[in-house]
C-alpha cells in the first residue's frame, strides 16, 4: 500500500482520481442538464413535465437511467456483434475524453496542454466513427440511413466549427485553453473581437448545434422519418449511452463555446466600472464558468424545442454554400484585425 | 393466379443501386397502421406502394346486420376525427329515406357540432404536422384550444371523440346550457391565439423552405384521382360539398370556400389554416341563432327504409364521404358503401412523392392528413 501511496506513484494516482471526479462531476451534470431540458421543454409547452418523482420531479432522470440500467441489452441477431457493442462505449469514451484540457476554474484543469482546442476539436471527431459503427452493425436499413446521414452531416459541419474556432485562436495567438483564456482577463472575445468574432460565435453556434446531432439538425435520428436513426436496434444500457454521449458532447460544446468567446472562468468587468468589477471578482470562477455554460446549454436547448427540422440537401446547401464561405471570409476579415491590432 | 403469387407481383423488385425499405406499419410518420414500401436510391424515392387493410374492420359488411338505428355508430370508428360528420352523413341518408323532416333546432346543432368537429379536426392536424416537421411544441399548443373543443362535446353528450350524438331525426339530447357561453369562450380565446400558429410555423423559413413546391399535385391529377376537401382545393378544385349541396344549415350561413392554386404542400397547409377561421365564422353566424323548438323529431322504434337506393354526401374535415345505401324494405340495410375522403386522397401520395425524399414523403404525408381506420374501414 505504501507503494501505492510513495512518492513516485503519487503524480498517476491524483491524475486518475481527479479524472474520476471529473467523469463524475459530468456525468452527474449530464443528468441535471436531461431534467433541466425536459423541465424547459415542458414550460415551452405550457405543461410542467416531471413531477412525480422526487420534488418537483427531480429525481425523474435518476429514475430513468435506474430503468434503463435494468433492462435488457438487445442485441439484433444479424448484427455484426463486435462493431455493435463497441460503438457506445467509443461514442462516449471520446466524449469524455475530450473534457482533458477544459478548464473549469484557474486551479481545475485536468491536463493543460498547449494545444488543447486542437485536441477537442480533433478527439471529437472520432465520435462519427462511433455512430458509423452502430449505423453500419445494427443490419437495419434505418440504421444505416441515419447513420450515414450524421456522417455527411458532422464531417461536413466540423468544417465551419473548426473555421469560427481558428477565429479566435489567431486573435488570442494561443491554441491552448488557458492561454486562450488569459488572453481574455482584458475583455472577452465576443466584444472586444468586434464583427469577426460576433459572426464567429453565430457560425460556432450553428455548426456545433448540428454537430451535436440535435434539432434543427437531428436528421441521423429524425424520429418522424427513420424511426430513431442510428440507434434504433439499441435498448437498455447501451442505448443509454448514445444518450449520455449525447449530452456529454452538448456540455463540452457549450464549454468549449465559453471557453473560446466567452472568456471561460473570467468574471464580467466593464470598463471604469469599478464596483462592479469589484463585485463580480468575489464571484467565484468555476460558478461563471458553469453559469456560462448553462446558459450556452439553454440557447441549445431553446433551438430544439422551437425549430423544425431541416431535410438533407437543405442541410448541407447551408453548410457549403452559406455557413463555410461566410466562415472563411470572416476569417480573413478576423486576420486583418488581428493584423492591425484593432483590438483592445 | 393464386393468392402467393399474386401478393408476390404488387412487391416491389430492387436493382443493386436501390434499395427497398418498409415504412410502416409501425412508423410514427404514418400516424396508424399504413403500410409503404419505398424504393430508395440514396434518399430518393424511386417507388412508393401502400399496402392497405391492417385495420380493415370490415364495417361495410357489418353494417348488413345491423339496424339502422345501430349502424350509424360503426362511422365513429372511420374517420374518429370527424366522427360526428360520418354520423351526420349516415342519418342525413336515413332521414332522406324516411323523408322525415328534422327540425330546425337541431340542423343548426348538428351544423355547429359538425364545424366544431372540422375545428378540432384541424387543429390536430396542425400540431401532427408540427410534430412531422420535427417541431414538437406546436403540438401542444394546438391541443390548448382542442381541449376546449373536447370539453364542449363531453357535457353536450358525454364524450369526446366518438360522440354518437346524432340520430335520425335530429340529435340525441338537447344541447347543455352552458354550450352558447363556452363555445363563444372558445371562439374568443382562438381568435386570440391563432397568431401564435402562425408565427410557430407558418412564418418559419424552415417550414416553408421544407413545404413550398414540395409534393406538387397538378389540378388535372387531383381531379384524375377523385381527390377532395383541403387536398383538392389547394390544387385550385372547388369542391366544397357544403356550398354545392348544402345540407341540414349550411344553406343559411355565408362562408368562403377556400381555394389555392399552387398544388403544394404549403398550399394545403394554408388552405386548413384559413378553413379553421371559416368554420369560426360559421360558427359564429349560427350561434345567437339557435332556434327554438324540439330537437328531435319522433321517430318509430323500428326503422324500415321504403326499397330503394339513397345516397348522401357530406363534407368531412378531409374531404368528401359519400354514404351509399340501397334497402330492400327490411329492418337493415341490404348494403352500405362509403366513399371515404381519405381512401381516394391516399392515391395522390404517389405521384406527390416520386423524386423526392424521405423527409419530403413525411411533409406529403402531413399534408395529406391521413387517417388510416378511413382508408380500411
Amino acid at each position: 500500500m505504501n507503494d501505492i501511496f510513495g512518492p513516485l506513484w503519487a503524480p498517476y494516482v491524483g491524475y486518475i482520481l481527479v479524472g474520476l471526479v471529473i467523469i463524475t462531476l459530468v456525468v452527474v451534470m449530464a443528468v441535471i442538464s436531461i431534467y433541466l431540458e425536459r423541465k424547459i421543454a415542458a414550460f415551452m409547452q405550457m405543461r410542467l413535465g416531471p413531477m412525480r418523482v422526487g420534488k418537483w420531479g427531480t429525481l425523474q432522470a435518476f429514475a430513468d437511467v435506474f430503468k434503463l440500467m435494468l433492462k435488457e441489452s438487445l442485441t439484433p441477431a444479424q448484427a455484426d456483434k463486435q462493431l455493435f457493442h463497441i460503438a457506445p462505449y467509443l461514442v462516449l469514451t471520446v466524449s469524455f475524453l475530450a473534457f482533458a484540457p477544459i478548464a473549469f476554474s484557474p486551479t481545475l484543469q485536468l491536463w493543460d496542454m498547449n494545444i488543447g482546442v486542437l485536441y477537442i476539436t480533433s478527439i471529437s471527431s472520432v465520435g462519427v466513427i462511433g455512430i458509423l459503427m452502430a449505423g453500419w452493425s445494427s443490419n437495419n436499413k434505418y440504421s444505416l440511413l441515419g447513420a450515414m446521414r450524421s456522417g455527411a452531416q458532422i464531417v461536413s459541419y466540423e468544417l465551419s466549427a473548426g473555421i469560427a474556432i481558428l477565429t479566435i485562436v489567431m486573435m488570442s495567438g494561443s491554441l491552448s485553453v488557458s492561454g486562450i483564456i488569459q488572453s481574455q482577463a482584458d475583455g472577452w472575445w465576443i466584444f472586444k473581437g468586434h464583427i469577426p468574432a460576433i459572426i464567429a460565435f453565430v457560425i460556432f453556434a450553428i455548426a456545433s448545434t448540428a454537430e451535436l446531432n440535435r434539432a434543427p439538425f437531428d436528421l441521423a435520428e429524425a424520429e418522424q422519418e427513420l424511426t430513431a436513426g442510428f440507434h434504433t436496434e439499441y435498448s437498455g444500457m447501451q442505448f443509454a449511452m448514445f444518450f449520455l454521449a449525447e449530452y456529454t458532447n452538448m456540455f463540452i460544446v457549450s464549454m468549449l463555446g465559453t471557453t473560446l468567446f466567452l472568456g471561460g472562468w473570467m468574471p464580467l468587468h466593464i470598463a471604469n466600472w469599478e464596483t462592479f468589477n469589484h463585485l463580480m471578482d468575489k464571484i467565484p470562477p468555476f460558478l461563471w464558468f458553469f453559469g456560462k455554460v448553462f446558459i450556452s446549454l439553454f440557447m441549445i436547448i431553446w433551438f430544439r424545442w422551437t425549430f423544425p427540422r431541416l431535410r438533407i440537401d437543405q442541410l448541407l446547401k447551408l453548410e457549403w454554400k452559406y455557413l463555410l464561405p461566410i466562415g472563411m471570409v470572416n476569417l480573413v476579415i478576423g486576420a486583418i484585425v488581428t493584423w492591425l491590432g484593432w483590438i483592445f | 393466379m393464386n393468392m402467393e403469387q399474386h401478393i408476390e407481383s404488387h412487391i416491389i423488385q430492387s436493382s443493386d443501386d436501390e434499395f427497398i425499405i418498409n415504412v410502416g406499419p409501425q412508423h410514427p410518420s404514418t400516424h396508424g397502421v399504413l403500410h409503404l414500401q419505398l424504393k430508395l436510391d440514396g434518399e430518393k424515392i424511386v417507388d412508393l406502394r401502400p399496402f392497405l387493410g391492417y385495420i380493415h374492420r370490415g364495417i361495410e359488411k357489418m353494417s348488413e346486420s345491423l339496424t339502422y338505428k345501430q349502424f350509424i355508430y360503426l362511422t365513429s370508428r372511420m374517420d374518429y376525427l370527424s366522427a360526428h360528420i360520418n354520423n351526420q352523413a349516415c342519418c342525413l341518408v336515413i332521414e332522406k329515406g324516411l323523408q322525415t323532416e328534422v327540425p330546425e333546432r337541431a340542423k343548426v346543432i348538428r351544423t355547429l357540432m359538425a364545424e366544431l368537429t372540422r375545428l378540432a379536426s384541424h387543429q390536430l392536424w396542425w400540431g401532427s404536422t408540427g410534430l412531422d416537421m420535427g417541431a414538437v411544441s406546436p403540438f401542444f399548443y394546438a391541443f390548448r384550444e382542442r381541449e376546449m373543443i373536447l370539453e364542449i362535446f363531453e357535457e353536450t353528450c358525454g364524450s369526446r371523440l366518438t360522440m354518437n350524438y346524432c340520430v335520425p331525426g335530429g340529435v340525441m339530447n338537447d344541447i347543455h346550457p352552458d354550450f352558447v357561453r363556452k363555445v363563444k369562450q372558445l371562439i374568443k380565446q382562438f381568435r386570440e391565439n391563432i397568431h401564435e400558429y402562425d408565427e410557430l410555423l407558418t412564418g418559419n423559413p424552415i417550414f416553408q423552405s421544407r413545404t413550398q413546391g414540395i409534393g406538387y399535385l397538378s389540378k388535372e391529377d387531383a381531379i384524375a384521382l377523385s381527390c377532395s376537401g383541403p387536398v383538392a382545393r389547394a390544387s385550385g378544385i372547388s369542391c366544397d360539398v357544403r356550398k354545392k349541396n348544402p345540407y341540414d344549415a349550411y344553406d343559411r350561413v355565408s362562408f368562403d370556400e377556400i381555394i389555392a392554386t399552387e398544388g403544394d404542400c404549403f398550399a394545403r397547409y394554408r388552405v386548413r389554416l384559413e378553413e379553421m377561421k371559416q368554420s369560426m365564422n360559421i360558427i359564429e353566424q349560427l350561434i345567437d341563432n339557435i332556434p327554438t323548438g324540439e330537437y328531435r323529431t319522433k321517430i318509430k322504434g323500428i326503422i324500415k327504409l321504403p326499397v330503394g337506393e339513397y345516397y348522401q354526401r357530406v363534407e368531412t374535415a378531409r374531404g368528401e364521404l359519400g354514404v351509399y345505401l340501397v334497402s330492400d324494405g327490411s329492418n337493415k340495410p341490404y348494403r352500405i358503401k362509403f366513399r371515404t375522403p381519405n381512401f381516394s386522397n391516399l392515391g395522390a401520395l404517389k405521384p406527390m412523392s416520386l423524386g423526392g425524399k424521405i423527409g419530403d414523403l413525411v411533409a406529403i404525408m402531413a399534408s395529406l392528413d391521413l387517417i388510416i381506420p378511413d382508408i380500411d374501414r
